[in-house]
Protein backbone atom coordinates (compact mmCIF):
# COMPACT_ATOMS: atom_id res chain seq x y z
CA UNK A 1 0.00 0.00 0.00
CA UNK A 2 1.41 3.21 -0.92
CA UNK A 3 -0.45 6.96 0.43
CA UNK A 4 0.51 8.80 -1.78
CA UNK A 5 -1.06 6.95 -4.76
CA UNK A 6 -4.06 6.57 -2.71
CA UNK A 7 -3.95 10.51 -1.96
CA UNK A 8 -3.18 11.23 -5.86
CA UNK A 9 -6.30 8.89 -6.69
CA UNK A 10 -8.45 10.79 -4.07
CA UNK A 11 -7.63 13.51 -5.10
CA UNK A 12 -8.21 12.63 -8.85
CA UNK A 13 -12.02 11.07 -8.65
CA UNK A 14 -12.77 14.65 -6.47
CA UNK A 15 -11.28 16.52 -9.53
CA UNK A 16 -13.56 14.66 -11.93
CA UNK A 17 -16.61 14.79 -9.60
CA UNK A 18 -15.93 18.40 -9.44
CA UNK A 19 -15.89 19.30 -13.23
CA UNK A 20 -19.74 17.32 -12.66
CA UNK A 21 -21.83 20.09 -10.43
CA UNK A 22 -24.78 18.39 -11.02
CA UNK A 23 -23.48 14.87 -9.82
CA UNK A 24 -22.06 17.04 -7.14
CA UNK A 25 -26.15 18.77 -6.42
CA UNK A 26 -27.77 15.35 -7.16
CA UNK A 27 -25.84 13.27 -4.66
CA UNK A 28 -26.16 16.06 -1.61
CA UNK A 29 -29.78 16.99 -2.30
CA UNK A 30 -31.29 13.84 -3.63
CA UNK A 31 -31.47 12.27 0.18
CA UNK A 32 -32.64 15.80 1.36
CA UNK A 33 -35.82 16.10 -1.09
CA UNK A 34 -36.21 11.83 0.12
CA UNK A 35 -36.12 12.81 3.71
CA UNK A 36 -38.31 15.65 3.39
CA UNK A 37 -40.58 13.62 1.57
CA UNK A 38 -41.05 10.80 3.99
CA UNK A 39 -41.71 13.60 6.24
CA UNK A 40 -44.48 14.79 4.46
CA UNK A 41 -45.95 11.35 3.40
CA UNK A 42 -46.39 10.41 7.19
CA UNK A 43 -47.36 14.05 8.37
CA UNK A 44 -50.21 12.80 10.04
CA UNK A 45 -48.42 9.66 11.49
CA UNK A 46 -45.50 11.34 12.99
CA UNK A 47 -44.69 8.11 15.14
CA UNK A 48 -43.89 6.65 11.77
CA UNK A 49 -41.76 9.01 10.73
CA UNK A 50 -39.83 9.25 13.57
CA UNK A 51 -39.11 5.69 13.32
CA UNK A 52 -37.98 5.19 9.67
CA UNK A 53 -36.50 8.68 9.72
CA UNK A 54 -33.75 7.85 11.35
CA UNK A 55 -32.62 4.51 9.28
CA UNK A 56 -33.46 6.06 6.10
CA UNK A 57 -30.54 9.40 7.19
CA UNK A 58 -28.55 6.22 6.86
CA UNK A 59 -30.34 3.99 3.90
CA UNK A 60 -30.41 6.98 1.34
CA UNK A 61 -26.89 8.10 1.22
CA UNK A 62 -25.48 4.25 1.24
CA UNK A 63 -27.72 3.71 -1.93
CA UNK A 64 -26.82 6.94 -3.74
CA UNK A 65 -22.75 6.72 -3.46
CA UNK A 66 -23.76 2.91 -4.18
CA UNK A 67 -25.02 4.41 -7.53
CA UNK A 68 -22.08 6.61 -8.52
CA UNK A 69 -19.10 4.77 -8.12
CA UNK A 70 -20.10 1.56 -9.81
CA UNK A 71 -20.58 3.75 -12.69
CA UNK A 72 -17.39 5.92 -12.27
CA UNK A 73 -15.31 2.37 -11.65
CA UNK A 74 -16.72 0.88 -14.86
CA UNK A 75 -15.95 4.25 -16.58
CA UNK A 76 -12.14 3.36 -15.40
CA UNK A 77 -12.28 0.13 -16.57
CA UNK A 78 -14.13 0.72 -20.30
CA UNK A 79 -12.16 3.85 -20.88
CA UNK A 80 -9.16 2.29 -20.82
CA UNK A 81 -7.41 4.29 -17.80
CA UNK A 82 -7.45 1.12 -15.82
CA UNK A 83 -5.08 -1.04 -18.16
CA UNK A 84 -3.09 1.86 -18.14
CA UNK A 85 -2.59 2.70 -14.51
CA UNK A 86 -2.19 -1.46 -14.53
CA UNK A 87 0.96 -0.66 -16.00
CA UNK A 88 2.14 1.86 -13.66
CA UNK A 89 3.61 1.59 -10.24
CA UNK A 90 0.48 1.31 -8.37
CA UNK A 91 -1.52 -1.17 -6.70
CA UNK A 92 -4.95 -1.99 -6.83
CA UNK A 93 -5.73 -1.32 -2.76
CA UNK A 94 -4.27 1.95 -3.58
CA UNK A 95 -6.51 2.47 -6.23
CA UNK A 96 -9.35 1.69 -4.53
CA UNK A 97 -8.64 3.07 -1.49
CA UNK A 98 -7.99 5.92 -3.36
CA UNK A 99 -11.62 5.59 -4.82
CA UNK A 100 -12.95 4.81 -1.33
CA UNK A 101 -11.40 7.76 0.29
CA UNK A 102 -12.91 10.44 -2.32
CA UNK A 103 -15.89 9.33 -2.03
CA UNK A 104 -16.19 9.11 1.52
CA UNK A 105 -15.19 12.52 1.67
CA UNK A 106 -18.27 13.25 -0.25
CA UNK A 107 -20.20 10.97 2.01
CA UNK A 108 -19.48 13.18 4.86
CA UNK A 109 -20.32 15.71 3.71
CA UNK A 110 -23.96 14.44 2.52
CA UNK A 111 -24.48 13.07 5.90
CA UNK A 112 -23.90 16.20 7.36
CA UNK A 113 -26.36 18.19 5.20
CA UNK A 114 -29.21 15.55 4.94
CA UNK A 115 -28.87 15.27 8.87
CA UNK A 116 -28.85 19.15 9.41
CA UNK A 117 -32.08 19.31 7.39
CA UNK A 118 -34.00 16.54 9.25
CA UNK A 119 -32.74 17.33 12.70
CA UNK A 120 -33.25 21.13 11.97
CA UNK A 121 -36.38 21.74 10.05
CA UNK A 122 -38.03 17.84 9.46
CA UNK A 123 -37.94 17.63 13.39
CA UNK A 124 -36.46 14.38 13.82
CA UNK A 125 -36.15 13.31 17.61
CA UNK A 126 -33.49 11.09 18.54
CA UNK A 127 -33.03 10.47 22.16
CA UNK A 128 -29.37 9.01 21.26
CA UNK A 129 -26.14 11.46 20.12
CA UNK A 130 -27.21 13.31 16.67
CA UNK A 131 -23.69 13.28 15.75
CA UNK A 132 -23.80 9.32 16.42
CA UNK A 133 -26.28 9.60 13.25
CA UNK A 134 -24.38 11.91 10.73
CA UNK A 135 -21.17 9.36 11.58
CA UNK A 136 -23.44 6.20 10.65
CA UNK A 137 -24.75 8.00 7.76
CA UNK A 138 -21.37 8.59 6.63
CA UNK A 139 -20.38 5.26 7.33
CA UNK A 140 -23.02 3.60 5.31
CA UNK A 141 -22.31 5.93 2.44
CA UNK A 142 -18.53 4.87 2.71
CA UNK A 143 -20.01 1.00 2.89
CA UNK A 144 -21.96 2.39 -0.20
CA UNK A 145 -18.88 3.45 -2.08
CA UNK A 146 -17.40 0.27 -1.03
CA UNK A 147 -20.09 -2.13 -2.09
CA UNK A 148 -20.42 -0.06 -5.70
CA UNK A 149 -16.77 -0.73 -6.58
CA UNK A 150 -17.26 -4.11 -5.73
CA UNK A 151 -20.03 -4.79 -7.65
CA UNK A 152 -18.65 -2.55 -10.98
CA UNK A 153 -16.43 -5.51 -11.49
CA UNK A 154 -19.35 -7.74 -12.68
CA UNK A 155 -20.70 -5.02 -14.88
CA UNK A 156 -19.56 -4.50 -18.23
CA UNK A 157 -22.26 -1.78 -19.54
CA UNK A 158 -23.36 1.31 -17.59
CA UNK A 159 -26.53 -0.10 -17.71
CA UNK A 160 -26.14 -3.49 -16.47
CA UNK A 161 -24.13 -1.50 -13.51
CA UNK A 162 -27.85 0.32 -12.77
CA UNK A 163 -29.32 -3.11 -12.06
CA UNK A 164 -26.85 -3.97 -9.60
CA UNK A 165 -28.49 -1.17 -7.48
CA UNK A 166 -32.34 -3.06 -7.68
CA UNK A 167 -30.66 -6.67 -7.14
CA UNK A 168 -27.97 -5.62 -4.25
CA UNK A 169 -29.70 -3.08 -2.43
CA UNK A 170 -33.58 -3.63 -2.56
CA UNK A 171 -33.97 -7.32 -0.96
CA UNK A 172 -30.97 -5.60 1.65
CA UNK A 173 -33.68 -2.92 2.37
CA UNK A 174 -37.18 -5.63 2.70
CA UNK A 175 -34.80 -8.06 5.09
CA UNK A 176 -32.96 -5.43 7.25
CA UNK A 177 -36.08 -4.38 9.21
CA UNK A 178 -37.49 -1.44 7.90
CA UNK A 179 -39.91 -3.22 6.31
CA UNK A 180 -40.87 -5.89 8.99
CA UNK A 181 -39.08 -6.56 12.16
CA UNK A 182 -36.69 -9.46 10.85
CA UNK A 183 -37.33 -11.62 14.46
CA UNK A 184 -41.38 -11.74 12.70
CA UNK A 185 -39.33 -12.82 9.52
CA UNK A 186 -39.78 -16.45 7.85
CA UNK A 187 -36.44 -18.12 9.74
CA UNK A 188 -34.81 -18.90 6.36
CA UNK A 189 -34.89 -14.83 5.97
CA UNK A 190 -33.73 -13.26 8.74
CA UNK A 191 -30.47 -16.09 8.66
CA UNK A 192 -30.12 -13.90 5.40
CA UNK A 193 -30.48 -10.81 6.71
CA UNK A 194 -27.90 -11.46 9.27
CA UNK A 195 -25.10 -11.87 6.80
CA UNK A 196 -26.22 -8.55 5.10
CA UNK A 197 -24.35 -5.19 5.94
CA UNK A 198 -27.30 -3.30 5.74
CA UNK A 199 -29.06 -5.03 8.66
CA UNK A 200 -26.46 -3.50 10.79
CA UNK A 201 -26.60 0.12 9.48
CA UNK A 202 -30.40 -0.27 10.44
CA UNK A 203 -29.71 -1.70 13.64
CA UNK A 204 -27.15 1.00 14.52
CA UNK A 205 -29.35 3.95 13.64
CA UNK A 206 -32.54 2.21 15.06
CA UNK A 207 -30.36 2.09 18.25
CA UNK A 208 -28.93 6.02 18.76
CA UNK A 209 -32.28 6.89 17.79
CA UNK A 210 -34.52 4.55 19.85
CA UNK A 211 -32.47 4.03 23.11
CA UNK A 212 -29.74 6.54 22.54
CA UNK A 213 -27.00 4.91 24.94
CA UNK A 214 -23.61 3.81 22.78
CA UNK A 215 -23.94 0.46 24.42
CA UNK A 216 -21.98 -2.22 23.37
CA UNK A 217 -24.19 -3.70 20.92
CA UNK A 218 -23.97 -0.72 18.69
CA UNK A 219 -20.29 -0.47 18.80
CA UNK A 220 -20.72 -3.94 17.40
CA UNK A 221 -22.47 -2.93 14.67
CA UNK A 222 -19.94 -0.17 13.98
CA UNK A 223 -17.37 -2.78 13.89
CA UNK A 224 -19.34 -4.78 11.09
CA UNK A 225 -20.21 -1.96 8.98
CA UNK A 226 -16.27 -1.13 8.95
CA UNK A 227 -16.07 -4.54 8.21
CA UNK A 228 -17.71 -5.11 5.38
CA UNK A 229 -16.35 -2.06 3.90
CA UNK A 230 -13.12 -3.19 4.38
CA UNK A 231 -13.88 -7.06 2.84
CA UNK A 232 -16.10 -5.34 -0.23
CA UNK A 233 -12.68 -3.22 -0.95
CA UNK A 234 -10.64 -5.94 -0.64
CA UNK A 235 -13.06 -8.32 -2.74
CA UNK A 236 -13.03 -5.16 -5.24
CA UNK A 237 -9.07 -4.66 -5.51
CA UNK A 238 -9.36 -9.05 -5.85
CA UNK A 239 -11.82 -8.99 -8.96
CA UNK A 240 -9.14 -6.25 -10.62
CA UNK A 241 -6.40 -7.95 -12.79
CA UNK A 242 -3.64 -6.46 -14.27
CA UNK A 243 -3.71 -9.00 -17.12
CA UNK A 244 -6.90 -9.50 -19.15
CA UNK A 245 -7.29 -11.59 -21.81
CA UNK B 1 21.69 -10.69 -28.89
CA UNK B 2 22.75 -8.72 -25.89
CA UNK B 3 21.31 -5.71 -27.40
CA UNK B 4 17.99 -6.39 -27.36
CA UNK B 5 15.70 -4.20 -25.50
CA UNK B 6 12.34 -6.54 -25.61
CA UNK B 7 13.41 -10.60 -26.45
CA UNK B 8 10.07 -12.32 -27.46
CA UNK B 9 10.03 -16.04 -27.53
CA UNK B 10 7.28 -18.55 -28.57
CA UNK B 11 4.67 -16.33 -27.53
CA UNK B 12 1.03 -17.83 -27.88
CA UNK B 13 -2.10 -15.91 -27.59
CA UNK B 14 -5.54 -16.98 -27.42
CA UNK B 15 -7.95 -14.13 -27.25
CA UNK B 16 -11.99 -15.13 -27.17
CA UNK B 17 -11.14 -18.86 -28.21
CA UNK B 18 -9.15 -18.00 -31.00
CA UNK B 19 -5.57 -17.69 -31.53
CA UNK B 20 -4.14 -14.57 -31.97
CA UNK B 21 -0.35 -15.36 -31.84
CA UNK B 22 0.27 -18.76 -32.76
CA UNK B 23 3.89 -18.61 -31.41
CA UNK B 24 5.88 -15.43 -31.83
CA UNK B 25 9.52 -14.56 -31.38
CA UNK B 26 11.02 -11.58 -32.46
CA UNK B 27 14.01 -9.58 -30.61
CA UNK B 28 13.51 -5.42 -30.45
CA UNK B 29 16.66 -3.61 -30.78
CA UNK B 30 17.61 -1.02 -27.62
CA UNK B 31 18.08 2.42 -28.19
CA UNK B 32 16.36 2.17 -31.58
CA UNK B 33 12.87 2.97 -33.66
CA UNK B 34 11.25 -0.32 -34.55
CA UNK B 35 7.71 0.02 -36.66
CA UNK B 36 5.70 -3.02 -35.60
CA UNK B 37 3.81 -2.79 -39.25
CA UNK B 38 0.85 -4.81 -40.10
CA UNK B 39 -3.02 -4.64 -41.23
CA UNK B 40 -5.45 -4.18 -39.10
CA UNK B 41 -6.34 -7.57 -36.45
CA UNK B 42 -3.17 -9.22 -37.44
CA UNK B 43 -1.62 -8.68 -33.57
CA UNK B 44 -0.08 -5.82 -32.81
CA UNK B 45 -2.21 -4.23 -29.85
CA UNK B 46 -2.35 -8.10 -28.30
CA UNK B 47 1.95 -8.30 -29.38
CA UNK B 48 2.36 -4.90 -27.20
CA UNK B 49 -0.36 -5.76 -24.32
CA UNK B 50 2.06 -9.02 -23.85
CA UNK B 51 4.91 -7.17 -23.78
CA UNK B 52 3.62 -4.49 -20.85
CA UNK B 53 2.28 -7.11 -18.90
CA UNK B 54 -1.50 -6.69 -19.20
CA UNK B 55 -2.09 -9.73 -21.57
CA UNK B 56 -2.47 -13.13 -20.20
CA UNK B 57 -0.55 -15.16 -22.61
CA UNK B 58 -1.36 -18.94 -23.02
CA UNK B 59 2.49 -19.56 -23.59
CA UNK B 60 6.16 -18.53 -24.36
CA UNK B 61 8.14 -15.92 -22.73
CA UNK B 62 8.95 -12.13 -23.12
CA UNK B 63 11.42 -10.38 -21.14
CA UNK B 64 11.83 -6.41 -21.02
CA UNK B 65 15.51 -5.20 -20.04
CA UNK B 66 16.52 -8.68 -18.93
CA UNK B 67 12.76 -8.80 -16.92
CA UNK B 68 9.95 -11.06 -17.46
CA UNK B 69 7.41 -8.65 -19.30
CA UNK B 70 4.87 -7.39 -16.69
CA UNK B 71 6.81 -7.47 -13.26
CA UNK B 72 6.73 -5.17 -10.61
CA UNK B 73 10.45 -3.31 -11.80
CA UNK B 74 9.34 -2.88 -14.84
CA UNK B 75 6.42 -0.85 -14.40
CA UNK B 76 8.21 2.59 -13.83
CA UNK B 77 10.54 1.92 -16.60
CA UNK B 78 8.18 0.86 -19.69
CA UNK B 79 6.10 3.60 -20.90
CA UNK B 80 2.07 2.05 -22.45
CA UNK B 81 0.57 4.33 -24.83
CA UNK B 82 -2.64 2.53 -25.65
CA UNK B 83 -4.36 2.49 -28.84
CA UNK B 84 -7.30 4.30 -27.76
CA UNK B 85 -6.50 7.80 -25.93
CA UNK B 86 -6.68 6.68 -22.53
CA UNK B 87 -7.07 9.59 -20.25
CA UNK B 88 -10.22 11.43 -18.34
CA UNK B 89 -12.43 13.47 -20.17
CA UNK B 90 -13.36 15.35 -17.29
CA UNK B 91 -10.43 16.31 -16.36
CA UNK B 92 -8.12 19.63 -17.88
CA UNK B 93 -4.85 18.04 -19.63
CA UNK B 94 -3.10 19.40 -16.62
CA UNK B 95 -4.74 17.42 -14.02
CA UNK B 96 -4.73 14.45 -16.23
CA UNK B 97 -0.95 14.57 -16.45
CA UNK B 98 -0.69 15.61 -13.09
CA UNK B 99 -2.02 12.30 -11.75
CA UNK B 100 -0.24 9.90 -14.01
CA UNK B 101 2.76 12.19 -13.00
CA UNK B 102 2.17 11.56 -9.07
CA UNK B 103 1.71 7.81 -10.10
CA UNK B 104 5.09 7.49 -11.97
CA UNK B 105 6.93 9.90 -9.38
CA UNK B 106 7.75 12.28 -12.16
CA UNK B 107 10.18 14.78 -11.42
CA UNK B 108 8.85 18.66 -11.38
CA UNK B 109 8.21 20.43 -14.65
CA UNK B 110 7.81 16.76 -15.92
CA UNK B 111 4.24 18.20 -16.92
CA UNK B 112 4.60 21.27 -19.01
CA UNK B 113 7.97 19.60 -20.45
CA UNK B 114 5.16 16.53 -21.82
CA UNK B 115 2.96 19.40 -22.93
CA UNK B 116 5.88 21.32 -25.18
CA UNK B 117 6.58 17.86 -26.51
CA UNK B 118 3.77 16.96 -27.80
CA UNK B 119 2.68 19.99 -28.74
CA UNK B 120 0.02 20.83 -26.44
CA UNK B 121 1.25 24.49 -24.80
CA UNK B 122 -1.44 26.80 -24.12
CA UNK B 123 -4.00 23.63 -23.82
CA UNK B 124 -3.02 22.82 -20.36
CA UNK B 125 -6.09 24.28 -19.12
CA UNK B 126 -8.55 22.74 -21.35
CA UNK B 127 -10.65 19.54 -20.74
CA UNK B 128 -9.44 16.55 -22.45
CA UNK B 129 -13.31 15.64 -23.23
CA UNK B 130 -13.61 18.60 -25.44
CA UNK B 131 -10.29 18.00 -27.48
CA UNK B 132 -10.43 16.81 -30.41
CA UNK B 133 -9.54 13.41 -31.37
CA UNK B 134 -5.78 14.51 -32.14
CA UNK B 135 -5.15 16.33 -29.50
CA UNK B 136 -6.86 13.77 -26.96
CA UNK B 137 -4.28 11.30 -28.61
CA UNK B 138 -1.27 13.36 -28.19
CA UNK B 139 -2.32 13.81 -23.84
CA UNK B 140 -2.41 10.22 -23.85
CA UNK B 141 0.99 10.55 -25.89
CA UNK B 142 2.34 12.53 -23.25
CA UNK B 143 1.55 10.65 -20.37
CA UNK B 144 3.66 8.37 -21.30
CA UNK B 145 6.72 10.47 -21.51
CA UNK B 146 6.62 12.32 -17.57
CA UNK B 147 8.78 9.78 -15.99
CA UNK B 148 11.00 9.41 -19.28
CA UNK B 149 10.66 5.35 -19.53
CA UNK B 150 13.51 3.18 -21.22
CA UNK B 151 11.20 1.57 -23.11
CA UNK B 152 8.11 3.09 -24.81
CA UNK B 153 5.77 0.87 -26.43
CA UNK B 154 3.03 3.28 -28.65
CA UNK B 155 0.29 1.50 -29.95
CA UNK B 156 -0.60 3.39 -33.40
CA UNK B 157 0.50 7.08 -32.05
CA UNK B 158 -0.05 8.63 -34.96
CA UNK B 159 -2.61 7.49 -36.71
CA UNK B 160 -5.13 10.19 -37.36
CA UNK B 161 -2.80 13.24 -36.70
CA UNK B 162 -1.76 16.21 -38.83
CA UNK B 163 1.00 15.68 -41.43
CA UNK B 164 2.98 18.25 -39.83
CA UNK B 165 2.72 17.36 -36.40
CA UNK B 166 3.35 13.46 -37.21
CA UNK B 167 6.23 14.64 -38.53
CA UNK B 168 7.06 16.76 -35.43
CA UNK B 169 6.05 13.42 -33.55
CA UNK B 170 8.81 11.52 -35.22
CA UNK B 171 11.42 13.59 -34.94
CA UNK B 172 10.67 13.45 -31.06
CA UNK B 173 10.70 9.50 -31.07
CA UNK B 174 13.58 9.74 -32.96
CA UNK B 175 14.96 12.38 -30.07
CA UNK B 176 13.82 9.58 -27.19
CA UNK B 177 15.93 7.09 -29.05
CA UNK B 178 18.78 9.09 -29.16
CA UNK B 179 18.81 9.65 -25.44
CA UNK B 180 19.14 6.16 -24.80
CA UNK B 181 15.46 4.93 -25.23
CA UNK B 182 13.77 1.99 -26.81
CA UNK B 183 11.20 2.43 -29.13
CA UNK B 184 8.02 0.09 -30.31
CA UNK B 185 5.46 1.78 -32.57
CA UNK B 186 3.07 0.41 -34.01
CA UNK B 187 0.74 1.39 -37.75
CA UNK B 188 -1.22 -0.25 -39.93
CA UNK B 189 0.10 2.40 -42.67
CA UNK B 190 2.84 1.54 -44.69
CA UNK B 191 4.08 4.95 -45.03
CA UNK B 192 5.59 5.41 -41.86
CA UNK B 193 7.98 2.58 -42.44
CA UNK B 194 10.71 4.85 -43.34
CA UNK B 195 10.78 6.44 -40.94
CA UNK B 196 11.75 3.88 -38.31
CA UNK B 197 15.27 2.05 -37.69
CA UNK B 198 13.64 -1.40 -38.03
CA UNK B 199 11.10 -2.87 -38.68
CA UNK B 200 8.92 -6.02 -38.26
CA UNK B 201 6.27 -6.81 -40.46
CA UNK B 202 3.60 -8.84 -38.92
CA UNK B 203 0.49 -10.68 -40.65
CA UNK B 204 -1.82 -13.05 -39.03
CA UNK B 205 -0.08 -13.11 -35.75
CA UNK B 206 3.12 -14.00 -37.29
CA UNK B 207 6.71 -11.97 -37.85
CA UNK B 208 6.95 -11.80 -42.01
CA UNK B 209 10.12 -10.57 -41.80
CA UNK B 210 12.37 -7.97 -39.69
CA UNK B 211 15.17 -5.39 -40.51
CA UNK B 212 16.31 -2.39 -41.17
CA UNK B 213 13.97 -0.63 -43.95
CA UNK B 214 16.71 -0.89 -46.26
CA UNK B 215 17.50 -4.28 -45.86
CA UNK B 216 13.58 -5.22 -46.40
CA UNK B 217 13.75 -3.36 -49.66
CA UNK B 218 16.91 -5.25 -50.52
CA UNK B 219 15.69 -8.61 -49.93
CA UNK B 220 12.76 -8.34 -51.91
CA UNK B 221 13.86 -5.92 -54.72
CA UNK B 222 10.51 -4.29 -53.82
CA UNK B 223 10.24 -0.25 -54.43
CA UNK B 224 8.52 0.39 -51.48
CA UNK B 225 7.83 -1.25 -47.80
CA UNK B 226 4.11 -2.03 -49.20
CA UNK B 227 5.84 -3.78 -52.24
CA UNK B 228 8.11 -5.77 -49.85
CA UNK B 229 5.01 -6.74 -47.93
CA UNK B 230 3.28 -7.77 -50.67
CA UNK B 231 6.21 -9.80 -51.81
CA UNK B 232 6.72 -11.29 -48.28
CA UNK B 233 3.45 -12.48 -48.35
CA UNK B 234 3.22 -14.32 -51.83
CA UNK B 235 7.00 -15.88 -50.74
CA UNK B 236 5.26 -17.14 -47.78
CA UNK B 237 2.06 -18.47 -49.51
CA UNK B 238 4.39 -20.21 -51.97
CA UNK B 239 6.87 -21.98 -49.44
CA UNK B 240 3.62 -23.24 -47.64
CA UNK B 241 2.50 -24.76 -51.10
N1 LIG C 1 -10.78 -8.32 -26.27
C1 LIG C 1 -10.70 -9.22 -27.26
N2 LIG C 1 -11.32 -10.41 -27.17
C2 LIG C 1 -11.25 -11.32 -28.16
N3 LIG C 1 -10.58 -11.14 -29.29
C3 LIG C 1 -9.95 -9.96 -29.45
C4 LIG C 1 -9.97 -8.94 -28.46
N4 LIG C 1 -9.25 -7.91 -28.90
C5 LIG C 1 -8.80 -8.25 -30.12
N5 LIG C 1 -9.21 -9.48 -30.46
C6 LIG C 1 -8.88 -10.18 -31.70
O1 LIG C 1 -7.50 -10.41 -31.73
C7 LIG C 1 -7.01 -10.22 -33.05
C8 LIG C 1 -5.86 -9.25 -33.01
O2 LIG C 1 -6.32 -8.01 -32.56
P1 LIG C 1 -5.35 -6.79 -32.28
O3 LIG C 1 -4.20 -7.28 -31.49
O4 LIG C 1 -6.16 -5.71 -31.73
O5 LIG C 1 -4.87 -6.43 -33.76
P2 LIG C 1 -4.25 -5.07 -34.33
O6 LIG C 1 -3.82 -4.25 -33.16
O7 LIG C 1 -3.11 -5.51 -35.16
O8 LIG C 1 -5.31 -4.41 -35.12
C9 LIG C 1 -8.17 -9.76 -33.90
O9 LIG C 1 -8.63 -10.86 -34.63
C10 LIG C 1 -9.21 -9.32 -32.91
O10 LIG C 1 -10.48 -9.57 -33.38
MG1 LIG D 1 -4.42 -2.39 -32.65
Amino acid sequence: MNANNTAATAIRVLGQLRRDPRTIALLLLVPVVLEVLMKLVFYHQDRVFQRVGVPLLGIFPLTSMFLVTSITMLRERTSGTLERLMTMPVGKLDLLLGYGLGFASLAVVQGVIVSLVAFGVLDLQVAGPKWAVVALAALNATLGTAMGLFVSAFATTEFQAVQFMPMFLFPQMLLCGLIAPRDQMMRGLELLSDVLPMTYAYDALVRVSADGALERKLVLDVVILFGAALLALGLGAATLRRRTG
Amino acid sequence: MTDAAIVVSNLRVVRGGAVVLPGLSLEIARGRVTGLLGPSGCGKTTLMRAIVGVQIVAGGTISVLGEPAGSRQLRSRVGYVTQAPSVYGDLTVRENLGYFGRILRAGPGAVDRAIETVGLAGFGDRRVGNLSGGQLARVSLATALLNEPEVLVLDEPTVGLDPVLRRDLWKTFRVLASGGATLLVSSHVMDEAERCDELVLMREGRALATGTPAELLQRTGAPSIEGAFLSLIDSAAEATR
